[in-house]
This record gives structure tokens, sequence and C-alpha cells, in this order.
């Protein structure tokens, strides 16, 4: 590969990490081009703790109230947080990214595992932005090794995922070990062309001799870097300690992490077994509960077709017996791979690669979604989804409404361009993602932009009735709805549609507790859920965690000595948490200041989200979330509905089925609007959504600029009593 | 008749609580049971009967991300 031209460079003198903090962030514009260095105030480290706490507000210092996702001063943030990189525990490399999303015109946090969160933060920074645009291809070096940033020309052909990476690795290592200390985040072409490209952050497994690709993949990062022309960003750091974030009390690190490891090798394979087949283990679960999406959420389970998406099968398709974890020391190793997978079609056809996943979210968007029970169509569909940079979950969402469409005769063959956009057909459903990804043409390009952009474009272009669409177009507050059923949880409605960003699963997954456990009776105990869970789980993202061993291995002892309310919290390891923050930070934290933590970077990300949306940060749910919109779904499941309207007072003998689906759903939306608010109203916030100045003073971030937002947007009658 | 997380289920003699949990069709590996507020191990799910008008709590945890 010939030498790249530098554009342009500055040198720094890289911190040394002191507590799991360099107390110094790295500002890169692209466009200018220009770097500064600064510094991280104890104020920072004490309202917004790291990670994307760190990432929101630099972003928010960065934009004003008019920034929209394709302008110069949008930034793509990123930080790891105290406690990424450490060795010790399971699950510490992940990066959080923060920016404006194409998709909701907010902020969103996506977070993906790999290198770069662990790499910038030993090569000095808690946290990077990178703001302007650049008028050439470029690629963004950070060298830890040699304190030098670089801003390079990028000579690269082929920017496409797997691709770029694996040039970029060998462009920068001087041996095949050197692979191992470099870290790639990339997108591809997709992510020119929609909005909802991903962030795909790397590492290299020496084991395989292949660069790994894992995803920041919900919100459009991706679609953000490419529209600044960054081909790719890398960091190097071949200095790696075992005590690199120079923690207070490695004893405890050391005695907390050797518990889990022993908890996972003792106990994973009767539980999640995640070392086996990561989080496709939960594919026949959800098939049974019927909370597996099958043709764009229309039903939950297709009994005939689940065999063929069994785990097992997944399992026989995963290499096993390799070590797959995505940062040092991670025993849950669930980052699983396809090793020598043939590709069938597209531009990579006929070639032998490693497929990172599909995950369980994936099997699901790229698979029963869309109609496809065939782990194969959906291994390709997943290698295409991360080569090209976009994330599979929106693209299995937006390809499942789109196939719906088609369906109900809402756009045809004319309208695709030929293709036959019927649930299952895989031919047509992988020509459309190609050509999506090229930007071919028309219709392409507008699939590309996900659900709410589409359910304007069809009305306008192809005349496609708006009230259907908005019925079945499961997004949220302009982004796609990841993987599970949530007609039959009323919390979940909460869990997904009372979000900061969007329907994703990283707040609250609370399915189990509600619909099945009926842990949850009335709305004061939903809106409780509503409150600690998204917060709970928002701490893991400002830290530098990952959520997987906190709740998919548990202690044997778990579900013994603690009632059912509390197990569910995984108490044991909620105190690791606590542990081996003090050991890492020195401070003393207690168990219930994790959720405080949380609170304060929260609440100021619903801020920002108000003041992006001018005040109208509104949250939206497609009846389709709330239950059956046709017959077909009732039907599939008569007599369970049924029953749920005689309990509702209905009495469904002599309806018709479209009667007692308007009943369901009039009864319903009084559900969700009393969810709604009972959930604001714990949360501290007003009838709009608001945190109140009050609840803003008691967490310490009433700033005049956060209060400001707070008062213009609040009115009086908005006030919860 | 016991109830299971609340509702009501059909009771025979002998009736175990993974005969319960058969009944009710509860897959998930990861689930907790309490029967009358007491926790009952996992190995012994098969060989605890479970009495008539006892209130069982079959408890999913969650897992998945």
């Amino acid at each position: 590969m010939d030498k790249m031209k530098v554009l342009a460079e500055w040198s720094y003198t890289p911190t040394k990490i002191d507590k799991g903090y360099t107390r110094k962030t790295l500002y890169v514009n692209v466009g200018e081009p220009s770097m500064a260095i600064k510094d991280v105030s104890q104020d920072m480290i004490d309202k917004f703790t790291g990670g994307r706490g760190f990432d929101l507000k630099l972003l928010w210092d960065a934009v004003k109230d008019t920034t929209k996702w394709n302008d110069p001063e949008n930034e793509i943030v990123l930080s790891g947080g105290p406690l990424c990189g450490i060795t010790q525990y399971p699950g510490t490399g992940k990066c959080y990214a923060a920016f404006i999303s194409p998709l909701s015109g907010q902020t969103y946090d996506s977070n993906s595992g790999g290198y770069w969160g662990p790499l910038t933060k030993f090569a000095g920074f808690d946290a990077i932005e990178i703001q302007g645009k650049s008028d050439k291809e470029i690629i963004v070096y950070i060298n830890g090794d040699e304190g030098k940033i670089q801003i390079l020309e990028s000579n690269l052909a082929d920017i496409n995922a797997y691709s770029i990476t694996e040039n970029l690795h060998e462009y920068f290592a001087t041996s095949e070990a050197d692979k191992r200390n470099i870290s790639v985040v990339s997108a591809g072409k997709g992510a020119e062309t929609s909005y909802f490209g991903c962030m795909n952050m790397s590492f290299y497994d020496p084991r395989r001799k292949v660069t790994r690709l894992k995803q920041a993949g919900l919100g459009g990062g991706g679609s953000i870097m490419r529209d600044k022309k960054i081909a790719a960003m890398v960091v190097k750091y071949s200095k790696m300690t075992g005590n690199e974030n120079n923690v207070v009390d490695l004893d405890t690190l050391q005695k907390v992490g050797v518990k889990l490891h022993k908890e996972i090798h003792d106990l994973d394979d009767s539980q999640c077994k995640m070392r086996k087949i990561g989080t496709a283990h939960l594919n026949e679960i959800m098939d049974e509960y019927h909370l597996l999406p099958v043709n764009n959420y229309k039903f939950g389970q297709n009994s005939a077709e689940i065999a063929k998406i069994h785990s097992s099968e997944y399992e026989k398709l995963f290499t096993q017996g390799l070590p797959d974890g995505c940062w040092y020391g991670c025993s849950m190793a669930c980052a699983k791979a396809v090793d020598g997978f043939t590709i069938q079609t597209g531009p990579s056809k006929g070639q032998k690669v490693t497929v990172d996943g599909p995950e369980y979210e994936t099997v699901a968007s790229l698979g029963s979604n869309v109609g496809v029970f065939d782990p194969l169509w959906t291994i390709e569909a997943n290698f295409y989804a991360d080569h090209y940079g976009v994330d599979t979950i929106s693209l299995g969402t937006t390809m499942a409404f789109v196939c719906e469409c088609f369906e109900l005769g809402l756009i045809n063959k004319t309208d695709t361009n030929g293709l036959e956009l019927r649930f299952g057909n895989k031919k047509d459903i992988m020509e459309l993602i190609h050509r999506m990804a090229v930007g071919t043409d028309e219709f392409a390009i507008i699939v590309a932009k996900g659900i709410r952009y589409i359910k304007k474009a069809f009305a306008e272009k192809y005349k496609a009735d708006a009230k259907t669409m908005e019925a079945i177009g499961m997004e949220g507050q302009g982004v796609e709805t990841s993987e599970y059923v949530p007609k039959e949880s009323i919390a979940q409605w909460g869990g997904y549609y009372l979000t900061l960003k969007g329907p994703q699963h990283d707040e609250a997954w609370l399915i189990f507790m509600d619909m099945v456990n009926k842990q949850l009776p009335t709305f004061e105990d939903k809106a409780e859920a509503l409150h600690y869970f998204p917060n709970f789980r928002t701490w893991f993202s400002l830290v530098g965690l990952c959520k997987l061993p906190w709740n998919d291995v548990e202690p044997a002892n778990n579900r013994i000595v603690n009632e059912p309310k509390e197990a569910a919290k995984v108490p044991e390891h909620v105190q690791n948490y606590v542990d081996i923050f003090n050991a890492v930070t020195g401070k003393t934290i207690k168990k219930e200041d994790l959720v405080t933590m949380s609170e304060k970077v929260y609440n100021f990300q619903r801020v920002f989200q108000v003041r992006m949306k001018h005040g109208e940060a509104f949250h939206n749910i497609p009846l389709r979330a709330l239950g059956p919109v046709f017959a077909d779904e009732w039907d599939a499941r008569k007599d369970y509905y049924d029953g749920k309207l005689k309990e509702i007072g209905v009495e469904p003998a002599g309806l018709s089925t479209d009667e007692k689906i308007r009943k369901m759903q009039e009864y319903r939306l009084g559900m969700w609007e009393g969810l709604k608010l009972a959930v604001y109203k714990r949360r501290g916030w007003n009838k709009k959504g608001i945190p109140t100045v009050e609840t803003l003073k008691r967490l310490g971030i009433d700033y005049p600029e956060v209060v400001a937002v707070v008062e213009k947007y609040s009115k009086p009658e908005d006030v919860i009593e | 008749m016991i109830t299971v997380n609340g509702e009501p289920l059909d009771w025979h003699p002998g009736m175990t609580v993974q005969d319960v949990l058969d009944a009710k069709r509860y897959t998930f590996r990861m689930i907790g049971v309490w029967v009358n507020d007491k926790p009952v191990p996992r190995v012994e799910f098969g060989s605890t009967v479970v009495t008539d008008g006892a209130v069982v709590q079959a408890i999913h945890m969650v897992s998945g991300g």
C-alpha cells in the first residue's frame, strides 16, 4: 500500500492515566484542520463521570440549538470511561459514542466493543471530539506511542469496513504482533447513502489472523463519519501494561475479577451459554414467549420455522474453542464468529470471509422479522451490513416495514424497480441491501433513510396510505425499534418508547418482569422499574463497561439469598461494580450512588433532547407496538386476545375482528398515556417530559444554560401535581 | 388449584415444580422459583412437590442485550 500524504500533523505529550482518568480530551477539527487538547475539570468528573457523560457534555458545548446532523459543528464524540481498559474484570473494553443523529435530529449514543476505547485512553485521552467537514477523503490517526495526531489523505479505493480495517491494521503495524496494538473505526459505502450508518470498531484476532469488527450500530454515527469524509479513524498504542489505568487498589480489582471469572467458568454452560453462542441463545426462547419479531412484528412466534434458527444451529456455525473476547480479560467471550464463510452475492461473491456475529438482534432483524429463517442468509446479510457500514437493527426493521408495505400494496414492483419485496424473498431483499449501499436508484436511497423518512417519501411519491404506515412503522423518535415484540408488556412500551433516544434495548428490558413474572402490577411499579433500570444501565455507559456480565450470568445462589424483585438486579454483581469503581478511582461510592450518578447524565441528556427539538422532544409509539393492527395478527392468538378483551370488560362475542382491534387499541392508547404520566412523574419531569428545575437542582446539574432550556420550554399547566 | 405468578393453575396430587413450569411452558433457563415465598434450588425442581393452594412465583431473570 502506498504511503498516505500527511495533510496535517500535531505533536503532544501523552498524559499517563491516574485512577482511571487522563483528565485530558482531544479535539480535532477535520475541516480547518486544527487540534486542541482540553483539560477535564473536577466538576466534569463529578457530574458526568466519563464515557457517555463526557461525550454529551462536550457535544452540548460544541453544537448550537439549530445544529443539524450534517452541519460542520456536529461532532462524533467517543469516550471509554474511568473503568475502560482494565483487564481484570470481564467486559471493560466498551467505547461510547454520541452525536446529533440523522435519524432523530437529537442526540444519540451508541456503544461498541473492540480496542478503540481502551487504546485511545492509553494514548492519553478520556474523550475524543471530531468536528468539521473535510473536503478530501481522510484518515484520522492517533499515535499514542509517538504522541502524534495526523490527518492523512486516504488513498484507499475500498472504504467498506472489512477491507479498510484489514488494510489499515496492515499499514500502521510494524509486525504481525503489532496489529493487536491498533484499532480502526470505519463505516462503509452504505453509510454514505443511509441515515443509519454504523461505526465499526476493530480489534485484531491473532489466532484467526483477521481483523474483527464490533459495532456502535444504532443512531447513524457512521453516516456522520462519511458526511465528514472520514474514511476511518485509527489509534495505535503498543506499551500496554497490566495496570495502565494506574488504579488505587489492584488487589481488590483482581479478587473481584477472579470471582466473576470463576462464576462464568462454572455456570455459563448451564445458564446463558454466552461463551458458545453469545446472545443468539435467545432465539428459541423469544419465540417460545411470543417475543421474536416475525414479519415486521406482526407475530411473535413461528412454530413451523423456529427450528431452523434454533441456537443449536448457530452453535454449529460459530467456530468453537477460540477465545472470543472483544477486549483483554473478558472471559464471557461472546463475540462469536463464523469462519471460512463463502459469500454468495454482491461484490464479495465467492470470497471466503470471517463474519462477526450474528447476535440475537441480527438473527431477528435480518431474519425472522423479514420472514427469513435461514442462518446462512442471515450471516451473509450480517456481513454486508457491517461491511457497508449500516446498522443491522435499523436495516432489518426498515426492510421488514418495506416488505409489509409491499405486501399491503402500498408500493408495487414498478416503485421498487423490479424487486418483489415479499417477506421471505431472500434474493430480492438481499438485492435491495446491495442497491442501498451503492445508492443505485431513488427507491433504494429512500429506503436507506429509515422508517420515519420512508413514511413521508412513500406517501408523497407513491401515494401510499400514511395512516397505515404510521400504524405499522416500528420507529420511535425516528429510530427503528430493536428486536423484541413489545405488544403484551405495558412496561416495555416504556422500555422502548419512553427512552432518551428511541426504542433500543439498552435502557430497560422489562418484558419478563412485567408480562410473565407479573412483578409490576401498577403504573407506579412500572414507573419505578422505568426509573431504576434505565438509570442503572446508564451507569455502564459512564464508566466504560459492557452490560452483559451484569445479568447474563448470575451467582449460583442469586435466587436463593435474594427475594424475587431484588434477584432481578443481581445484587452481588452490583456490589462488584461498586467495588471495582472504588478500586480504580479511589472513591467511596455505595450501591445507591450508581443510580444517582446516572440520573445526572440521564436528565442532562433529556434536556439536551428538549433543546435540540425546541421543546418538542415527544415520545411516540406506533399502534403495532401496542397490539394487533390487522385481523391476521389477532387471529393468530385469537383466544389470548379475546381473553384480554374480557379482562378489560369488553365481551368479544358478536364483534368483528376489526371491531375488537379498535376497542383494544382505544384501551391500550389510554394505558400508554397513563404509563407516560406515571413515568414522567417518577423521573421528576413535567407532563411534556421535561425535567423540572427542582430535578436539575437535586442532581446538581442546574447549570445556567441547562436551566434556561427547561425554563424556555416548560409551561405552568404542564406541572405534574 | 394453585397460583403461578398470580394466575390460577389446575393442581394435581404429586405435582412438582418442574410440572408447573412445563404446564406454563416456561422454558427459559434463567428462571428462579419460590413456593410460598421459599426459594427452590434449580436441582430440586423435579423433586419438589407443590401442595394444593400453593403460591408459586416463577421468576424469569432478564438477560440478553
